[in-house]
This record gives structure tokens, C-alpha cells and sequence, in this order.
């Protein structure tokens, strides 16, 4: 079978795997459902594999194949094809979104398996990993749409999951709502291709790009303009990051396949994708590698302040995803999807170990109230260790190697972006610091009452199941997590998972070591070779000169945070009284909800506001009542006609037609 | 003899049943009159019919007849009907259908 059949397949199964589950909601037992929709991942995993080999089987620069089942929308002029696009970058993303769900569908085997609604939430993931593999393997910018809002419906769905909670019915609602302003400026950004260049399709768009737009021409930056609001709101980029912090109220795998590994990093996709484009306006490209940077250095601060586990994590996400955007806009395309991959393992692997946790601590997220893990939790604890050394760029890990080839690029290619590596420098030990911050309160030091049970009693006490951010007690009749709590320690399928992800967490980014492997790169380069960018490679010695350099911050980083939280407790609080602004504007999330809050929603408020009691009750209900008043009058008036009189109808007819002859007889005399 | 003759009786016979509509309350009277109005109609058509010198007018006089006793079933069916009722016999006073 051909590369691209294979690929067919990996679309397929998802599909089958979520439709089979839905329809079998009543038939099939929960088991049964974890059952297929891992496996129907699993395969889909293994096809993605045969994809890859089937590229490998032929030369470099033959390995890029359009294929198409059938014309999606064919009229005058618009020819939409159902079609998929398979080259070395479609490939490497099937990859790793299929790989990563494959491990985080096996660990919600486990850790959803008390929740009511288990089939729902296999047949939610199921689709969303459907809409992933179809956002990054569509041929046209007409699927990519399709697959873009289908993620962004996924999310919605799995975000509000435990939909008696208000807080996550509304985060969803916000998630979605954010999404679809994203969802717009992609659209736009497709319709203005369309204008320009008469087609959809991916090899024609950025085959004809170069010789259609002229370098930093106004059409050209206002697509790449476009396409960036839709890649930063998918992404959680400044300005419309404020949704997923609040997305972490869907279940835990669901931040780590969703929030973390995959979804959120579609903007990258989108930017390596149609790096064709960017290279053509260099202006936006700039300004995306600038968000990408403030959105790294703000959400670092944020991270250190937040109290919360799986919202500090996210924070952490927003940054991390700040850096391969950096990345994919100033030409260090290949390095920037390295990251998306190590990110992908080292932060699924995060959250898998705070659900673990969070599980053990009865749903509190809370890390005030965590503390002594390590002895409770030794494998959960092993794991948090693994993935919190590789988001903190520890030497020799994989986020060590991937994070710095972005920066070493950036400081490479000189000028402004020497000064971008330097911001990228501050943040990886902003990174370091929020990373062990969380580890340190919640792994070692006297064991909290929850972690000194699971000492003692060898076993969890299932407390009633509370929302975290209220409080209050949930029903969990209807799918909340569920009398019992799951954590790795005794649940095969989660401990696996984590195993494999900690594996890939340290070692993945042996595969992309400077002057020694250059496997990733490699393959990714010929999807590169038409932008000049590409060309750019710092040298062997530049590049250890930077590993050097963010190992040093990395250790630096950690051991501030070993001082400040284990060493001196006492100096945080101090910190937190001397720069009281400082403090109040990260813990406040730099006040950008409120800010949005001021900006545009209260100002849409009032316009709605405005049509409701002024609008709707002058000009809508005027006219529809001096209709109905114009109406109701006349017939008012023609009502005294019908007296009931039978010989007063007979009057007025015999009258009738009596006039009427005598028209006919003096007209016609 | 002239096809005035005719049709001024016509026209006084249409009169006389038109009159009677409107100023008789019983609906028996009423339907008679109706009846005196059409066949007014039927002498008229008779006579147009053979001053022309072909047979339609005749032939469109049988038809009204049969119209003329179809309504009067109806019409006759409606009194009896209202009788049984034991409602008055009167078109003043049987005015629900006003407006």
C-alpha cells in the first residue's frame, strides 16, 4: 500500500473508533468502549508508522503526495477536493499526535474508569484525535477549516465533560467562543488566498506564492495577519490565551492530550505549514516570533504565582508554546517542531503525574494543601521528577536539546533576534523556576494528610468528589470523576502510559543532538528547502556554546527554586510583601481577563444592552404593533358591514349589481 | 309578439321576487321569491332563446332548474332543520354569524 492509502487509514479509525462507541453507547460495556477507542487510536498509530515508512522508502525530495477521495464542493471557478496532503511535516505530526494519544487514551483506561461517562468521554476523544489527524494531514485550506473547527468543537465538548459544573460549562463556553474569533481570521486569511491566487490547495498556493505576491506586499501580510489570529487563538497566544487556563476544568487526560500535547500546538503546525507564506511577509512574521516571545516571559510569571497545579501547568504550556512559535516564525522551523514532539512527551507526562495527584488529593488542585508526595507517591513522584527535569531543560533531556536548537537559531541568525534568544534565556529560567517551584511544594517535606494516608493504610480514602474551584460537592451520578480515585501506582494502564511518556521524556531528544544525530532535521529539512530561512544553521560549536548556556540557567533556575522553597521557606512570603505590585499583577494573570473584560465585553454588552431595551422596544415593537393596530382598525370598520341581517347582505348585493348594470348602461350608451 | 313583451314581464317578475327578498322575514317567502327571481331569468332566456332561433337558451333554462331545485333542498332542508330547533322562523332573528 502506498504512503498515502495508509494515511487514509489513519484518519479512518479514529472515526470508526468514535462512531462505533457512540452508537454502542447502551450495548457495549465501559470496558469495552476504552477498549476499542485505544485500540482504534493504537492502529491509527501503527498505520502512521507504515506512512513513515512508506516515505522513507522513497527519495527525499519525491516525499510529498496529494491524494484525494472525492470533490468536496465543485462549482464555477472552486474546485474543493477531499484530499489529504502527506509530506514529511503532515507525517511527522500524524506521528506524534497519534503516538501521544495512544498513551493518554491507555491512561484515561485508567484514570476515568469510575466517571459515569466513560463511553461519552471515549467517543469525545475518539473524534478529537479524528479532527487532529484531519487539521494536520488536509490537503486544501478548505479541510484544514474543517478539521480546525472540528478540534475546536472537541475541545468544547471535553472541556465541559462534567457538565453539571457551571465553572466548566463556562470555561468551555469561553474556550469556544475565543476559538471561533481564531476560526474567523483563518477563514478570512483563506478566503484572501483564494482572491489572490483562484485555488485552495496547498501545492499550487505556495508554488505560485513567491511569483503572486511581492515580498512584504499588503495582501500577503494581511493573509499571514489572519492566519496568525487563528494560530494564536488555537495556540493561546497573547491576547487570546485567557481560555485554556480555565480549559483545565475538563477531566485531567483531556489537559494532556488536548491542552498540552496536541491541540494547542496546531498553531505551530499552521505556521510551519505555510511558512511559504510568512517568509513572503516578513513583517508578520516578525510580530508573530514578538507574541510568541511575550507570551513565553508573561506566562512564565504567571506560573510562579499560580497556586493551582494543573493551572500552573497550563501557564507553563502557554509558555513553552510561546518558544516553538518564536521558533516557527524566525526560520527555525524544524527546531520548533523538535519542541512541539519533546513538549508533547515531557508535558502530556506533567499532567499525567498531576492528575495522579490530583486524584489522590480527592479532585483538590490545590498545592498549599500538597506537600510529601515523594514517600506516598513514588512512581507518580519519579514521573513529575522526569517531566518537570525536561520541561526545565535539564541537561541531557529532551527539552535540554529542543529548546535551545530554537535558541541557538535565533541567536544565529543575529540582529533583533539575537536580543529574542536573550528573552528566550530569561524564560528558560523563569521556566526552570515555576517548573521546581511546583515539584518542591508538592513532592518533599511533611507528608500532607491524604499522602500520609497512602502511607499508612496503603490505600486511597475516596472522598466525596468536589468541584476544585468552588468547593462544592458534585453529583456523581452523572460522570464526575467518580466515587473512587485512580492513581498510577495502582493502575496498570496509567502507570504504562507514564512510563513510556517518561522514557520518551528523557531520551527524545537524543535524536537531535548537535554534530551527532541529525535524524529529525534530516527529514524535516526538504519540507523546508523552498525558504532561505531554512539555509541558516548556526555552527556545531554555536549550537554546544547554547546548550551550555541553557543547561547553566536550567541548574541556575532549579537551584533558585530549591533556595526559595526548601531551603528558606520564609523567603517567598518575603518577596511576595516587599514587591507587592509585582506579586498582584502575576497572581492576577497580568489582568488580561479583566482587561478583555473591559475591551470587548462590556462594550458588547451595551450593544446589546442598546438593542434590547432601546432598539427592540422602539423600532422592532413599533413596527410589529402599528401593523397590528393598522390591521385590527380596519378590520374594526369593515365589521359593521357583517350585521347578521341576511336581507341587508341581500340588499347590498341586489344594490351591487344594480350599480353595476347601470355602469355597463351608461358606459356603454 | 314582440321580445319586449317578454322581457318586460322578465324584468317585473325579477322585481316582484327581489322586492320580496328584502322586505319578507320568513325564509319559506324568501325561498319562493328566489324562485320567482330565477325563473324570471328562465322566460327571459326562453325568449332571447327563440328570437335568436337556436336552442341554447333552452337548454341553459334546464340547467338553472336543476339548480333551482338543488337550492330549494338545501334551502327547504335548512327550515326544517331550524324548525326542529325550535328556533323562531325568522331571518331578523337568526343573526349569530354577526360580526
Amino acid at each position: 500500500m502506498s504512503a498515502t492509502a495508509w494515511a487514509w487509514l489513519v484518519l479512518l479509525l479514529p472515526l470508526v473508533g468514535s462512531i462505533a462507541i457512540a452508537i454502542g453507547y447502551r450495548t457495549i460495556s465501559a470496558r469495552a468502549a476504552g477498549v476499542v477507542g485505544t485500540a482504534a487510536i493504537g492502529l491509527a498509530f501503527a498505520c502512521a508508522i507504515a506512512v513513515l515508512l512508506g516515505l522513507l522508502g522513497e527519495e527525499p525530495d519525491a516525499r510529498h503526495h496529494a491524494s484525494s477521495l472525492w470533490d468536496y464542493a465543485s462549482v464555477a471557478g472552486l474546485d474543493i477536493k477531499l484530499g489529504i496532503y502527506v509530506d514529511q511535516l503532515s507525517t511527522f505530526m500524524i506521528l506524534v499526535v497519534t503516538g501521544v494519544s495512544t498513551l493518554i487514551h491507555l491512561y484515561s483506561f485508567g484514570y476515568m474508569q469510575s466517571d459515569e461517562g466513560y463511553h461519552r468521554f471515549f467517543s469525545y476523544l475518539n473524534f478529537f484525535v479524528f479532527s487532529m489527524l484531519l487539521l494536520v494531514l488536509a490537503g486544501n485550506f478548505v479541510l484544514l477549516i474543517v478539521g480546525w473547527a472540528f478540534v475546536g468543537f472537541a475541545s468544547y465538548a471535553l472541556i465541559s465533560f462534567w457538565y453539571r459544573r457551571t465553572t466548566a460549562t463556562k470555561a468551555g463556553m469561553k474556550a469556544f467562543v475565543i476559538n471561533v474569533v481564531g476560526d474567523i481570521g483563518l477563514v478570512l486569511a483563506a478566503f484572501l488566498i483564494f482572491r489572490e491566487l483562484g485555488t485552495f490547495d496547498y501545492g499550487p498556493v505556495f508554488e505560485q506564492a513567491p511569483e503572486a505576491f511581492q515580498s512584504g506586499g499588503g495582501s500577503i501580510t494581511a493573509i499571514c495577519l489572519l492566519l496568525l489570529v487563528g494560530a494564536f487563538a488555537k495556540s493561546a497566544q497573547l491576547p487570546f490565551h485567557t481560555w485554556l487556563p480555565d480549559a483545565m476544568e475538563g477531566p485531567t487526560p483531556v489537559s494532556s492530550l488536548i491542552h498540552a500535547a496536541t491541540m494547542v500546538t496546531a498553531g505551530v503546525y499552521l505556521i510551519a505549514r505555510t511558512h511559504v507564506l510568512f517568509y513572503l511577509a516578513p513583517t508578520a512574521a516578525d510580530i508573530a516570533a514578538f507574541v510568541g516571545l511575550a507570551t513565553l516571559l508573561v506566562a512564565g510569571t504567571i506560573a510562579i504565582a499560580m497556586t493551582d497545579l494543573k493551572r500552573a501547568i497550563a501557564y507553563s504550556t502557554m509558555s513553552q508554546i510561546g518558544y516553538m512559535i518564536m521558533g516557527v516564525s524566525i526560520g527555525a522551523y524544524s527546531a520548533g517542531l523538535f519542541h512541539l514532539m519533546t513538549h508533547a512527551f515531557f508535558k502530556a507526562l506533567l499532567f499525567m503525574a498531576a492528575g495522579s495527584i490530583i486524584s489522590a488529593m480527592a479532585n483538590r488542585q490545590d498545592i498549599d494543601r500538597m506537600s510529601g508526595f515523594w514517600k506516598a507517591m513514588r512512581f507518580t513522584s519519579v514521573m513529575l521528577l522526569i517531566g518537570g527535569l525536561a520541561l526545565a531543560a535539564f541537561p541531557g533531556t529532551s527539552g535540554f536539546f529542543s529548546k535551545d536548537s530554537i535558541l541557538a537559531y535565533a541567536e544565529a541568525r543575529g540582529g533583533m533576534y539575537f536580543w529574542m534568544a536573550i528573552g528566550g534565556y530569561v524564560g528558560a529560567f523563569l521556566t526552570a523556576l515555576y517548573t521546581f517551584r511546583l515539584i518542591f511544594r508538592v513532592l518533599p517535606g511533611k507528608s500532607c494528610p491524604e499522602a500520609q494516608e497512602l502511607i499508612d493504610t496503603g490505600h486511597l480514602h475516596h472522598g466525596e468528589p468536589i468541584n476544585p474551584a468552588t468547593e462544592e460537592l458534585e453529583d456523581a451520578d452523572v460522570g464526575f470523576p467518580g466515587a473512587h480515585h485512580h492513581i498510577a501506582e495502582q493502575s496498570k494502564p496509567m502507570a504504562v502510559a507514564m512510563a513510556v511518556l517518561g522514557f520518551g521524556a528523557l531520551f527524545a531528544g537524543l535524536i537531535q543532538v548537535p554534530g551527532v544525530t541529525d535524524v529529525l532535521f534530516g527529514f524535516l529539512e526538504p519540507v523546508f528547502h523552498d525558504s532561505p530561512l531554512a539555509e541558516i544553521h548556526p555552527s556545531v560549536g554555536a549550537e554546544w556554546r547554547g546548550l551550555a548556556i541553557g543547561g547553566a540557567i536550567s541548574l541556575l533556575g532549579i537551584a533558585t527554586a530549591w533556595l526559595l522553597w526548601v531551603r528558606q521557606p520564609e523567603l517567598p512570603a518575603l518577596f511576595r510583601q516587599r514587591l507587592r505590585p509585582v506579586y498582584l499583577l502575576a497572581v492576577n494573570k497580568w489582568y488580561f481577563d479583566e482587561l478583555i473584560d473591559f475591551l470587548i465585553v462590556r462594550p458588547a454588552l451595551a450593544i446589546g444592552r442598546f438593542a434590547n431595551q432601546t432598539f427592540e422596544r422602539l423600532v422592532v415593537d413599533g413596527l410589529v404593533s402599528g401593523t397590528e393596530d393598522a390591521v385590527g382598525g380596519s378590520g374594526r370598520i369593515v365589521r359593521v358591514v357583517q350585521s347578521g341581517f341576511v336581507r341587508s347582505y341581500a340588499l347590498f348585493l341586489i344594490a351591487g349589481f344594480a350599480g353595476l348594470a347601470l355602469y355597463f348602461l351608461l358606459s356603454s350608451s | 309578439m314582440n321580445i319586449e313583451w317578454y322581457v318586460v314581464l322578465s324584468s317585473l317578475l325579477f322585481a316582484v321576487g327581489a322586492t320580496g327578498i328584502l322586505i319578507r322575514r320568513s325564509p319559506v317567502v324568501i325561498l319562493l321569491c328566489l324562485e320567482l327571481m330565477l325563473n324570471a331569468g328562465n322566460l327571459a332566456l326562453v325568449a332571447f332563446s327563440r328570437m335568436v332561433g337556436n336552442q341554447d337558451g333552452q337548454i341553459f333554462a334546464i340547467v338553472v332548474m336543476v339548480v333551482a331545485a338543488c337550492e330549494v333542498v338545501v334551502g327547504l332542508g335548512l327550515i326544517v332543520a331550524i324548525f326542529r330547533r325550535r328556533l323562531p322562523l325568522d331571518v331578523d332573528e337568526l343573526r349569530e354569524l354577526r360580526g
